[in-house]
């Protein structure tokens, strides 16, 4: 792999830009692998990168039916945070998120990565305990996170208006070193770091079966034919699923979609992340200038990654109330992707019912800002077969021993 | 936009009338039950990508809960239905077969 420097630009100019090599290899899959992932999305990416990174392990294949990073990890919102409740929570998406600041070094690819600071705004007054209280329990796990007042709120942010007719902004939960990240950029770099390691990503290709014996897996059946392995991870969000069926369990998720949209390009008027989930809205302005604007889920199932259209106008009509400069903006494009959502809105990471098949999803809403710690445990877990101090609290088994991991509050709506 | 009849008042309800509320014919375990029956009933969810069977209430008008047959991948309604049964009617599984032969959900088919 060439690395990517101001040299490599320099040098490419004066050829008039003919040394550019792929980003990564398309290869025919092989007979067998020693670790397979179904879904390369930024978490099955991230997980292959370091079971390579991590662990050593590079005979890795990652198989997709699309195209790399064209579900949620390209329609998401690109919000990274890490100021949750629970302490298992907080410990997972605080790895994610320093992971973050030094990603596009470790990848050698721009993620454009800008810790711009995260804030939650609180507009009732069971809001304001809550996040009071996120604020303390995030003191103690670590994570720095303050409660601010409307005054702060509106220095921080010129163009909200605090005293919105029916929820002032009564003050805010700020993370200083949240932000976003370029969401296709991070499933570029994992993959191109992947495929340097020599591992295979395999697209267009569909996982229509998952093959076993004697209560252990050992390959799947895809469109390219059949593939062995000695381990699998089930890596694919909103589809987990049709892949749990495939294998032959059920799992305690269900599907719906969730939407967002962007408008025409603005001059610079915002430069934080605003969520607002009184009213169930949040917003932020891309460095094209576009507003990226978040929505809400369907209640029902679905898969065909298209959303409500009434979820469109609530959370505009949202946002119109806290932000009166947005109201004559034009909306240029809106769409949804499928989320797997959890009882209690935590993800799942961990063994399955069938042996040597591992499984990462659950993050419903918010699994973009999870996708290089979600990685790091998945890996750990697959490379060990048992699962590390990240993800030993996120099993499936949480469930039956009624041991939750309640983020109701934190992920509830907004991402 | 997901257009529902409802089966007792007969209105043809539009989403924002009604609300899910998430899988249909769910078999209930109360005190003394097993872990393992606890927990399905609460959490293991069919998610199925293709036919579903849901409950939904027409929280916005007549009130009732009501069950309803549904594509996840289209978004077709094969039809709603009462929610006083165990199962769903025999006409409703015939338009789906006819739609999709060998269709199965949970013990249905």
């Amino acid at each position: 792999m060439r690395r990517y420097s101001a040299f490599a630009i320099a040098r490419e100019a004066a050829r008039f830009h003919t040394g550019w090599e792929r980003a990564w290899r398309s290869p025919e899959p092989k007979k067998k692998y020693d670790v397979i992932i179904v879904g390369a999305g930024g978490h099955g990416l991230a997980t292959a990168f370091y079971l390579g990174k991590n662990f050593g392990i590079t005979n890795v294949a990652i198989i997709e039916k699309g195209w790399l990073g064209g579900g949620n990890t390209g329609r998401n919102t690109t919000i990274i945070r890490s100021n949750y409740l629970q302490d298992p929570s907080a410990a997972i998406y605080e790895k994610a998120r320093s992971l973050y600041e030094t990603m596009s070094q470790d990848l050698n690819y721009n993620v454009m990565f800008s810790p711009r600071g995260v804030m939650m705004l609180a507009q009732t007054q069971s809001e304001i305990r809550g996040y009071e209280r996120t604020a303390h329990a995030n003191a103690l796990q670590g994570v720095t996170t303050e409660f601010i007042g409307p005054e702060r709120v509106k220095e921080l942010v010129p163009i909200i208006n605090i005293d919105g007719p029916r929820y002032p902004v009564l003050g805010a939960l700020w993370q200083a070193r949240g932000g976003t990240g370029r969401h296709d950029a991070v499933a570029w770099g994992y993959a191109r770091a992947c495929s340097d390691m020599g591992m295979d990503i395999i697209q267009k290709t569909e996982v229509i079966g998952v093959r076993q014996e004697g209560g252990k897996v050992t390959g799947v059946d895809t469109t390219k034919g059949p593939i062995d392995c000695d381990k699998l991870g089930l890596v694919v969000a909103g589809n987990s699923g049709d892949l749990a069926n495939m294998a032959g369990f059920r799992l305690p998720m269900e599907s719906v979609a969730l939407q967002a949209l962007v408008s025409e390009p603005i001059k610079p008027c915002m430069d934080v992340v605003v969520m607002a989930n009184t009213v169930h809205g949040y917003m932020s302005q891309s460095d094209k200038g576009e507003m990226v604007i978040g929505g809400g889920t369907d209640g029902f199932n679905n898969y065909t990654q298209r959303g409500s259209f009434h979820h469109v106008e609530e959370t505009v009509r949202a946002l119109v109330e806290t932000f009166p400069i947005v109201s004559r903006l034009k909306m240029l494009r809106q769409w949804g992707g499928i989320v797997d959502v959890t009882g209690d809105r935590s993800p799942v990471i961990g063994k399955t019912p069938l042996g040597n098949c591992f499984i990462n999803a659950g993050w419903g809403t918010g699994g973009f800002k999870a996708i290089p710690g979600g990685g790091w445990a998945t890996a750990e877990l697959i490379a060990k077969g048992e699962p590390g101090p990240l993800s030993a609290e996120f099993g499936m088994d949480r469930f039956i021993e009624g041991r939750f991991i309640d983020e109701s509050v934190a992920a509830g709506v907004a991402h | 936009m997901l257009t529902l009849q409802c089966p007792y008042c007969g209105v043809d309800a539009e989403e924002t009338e009604l609300h899910a509320e998430g899988e249909a014919h769910l078999k209930r375990f109360g005190p003394g039950s097993s872990d393992d029956d606890f927990e399905t009933y609460l959490f293991m969810r069919e998610n199925p990508k293709g036919v579903h069977f849901e409950r939904w209430r027409h929280s916005n008008g007549c009130g009732k809960f009501f069950h309803a047959a549904r594509s996840t991948t289209t978004l077709e309604v094969f039809g709603t239905y009462s929610a006083q049964t165990y199962e769903p009617p025999q006409d409703i599984k015939d338009k789906i077969t006819a739609k999709y032969p060998g269709w199965s959900w949970r013990e249905f088919a």
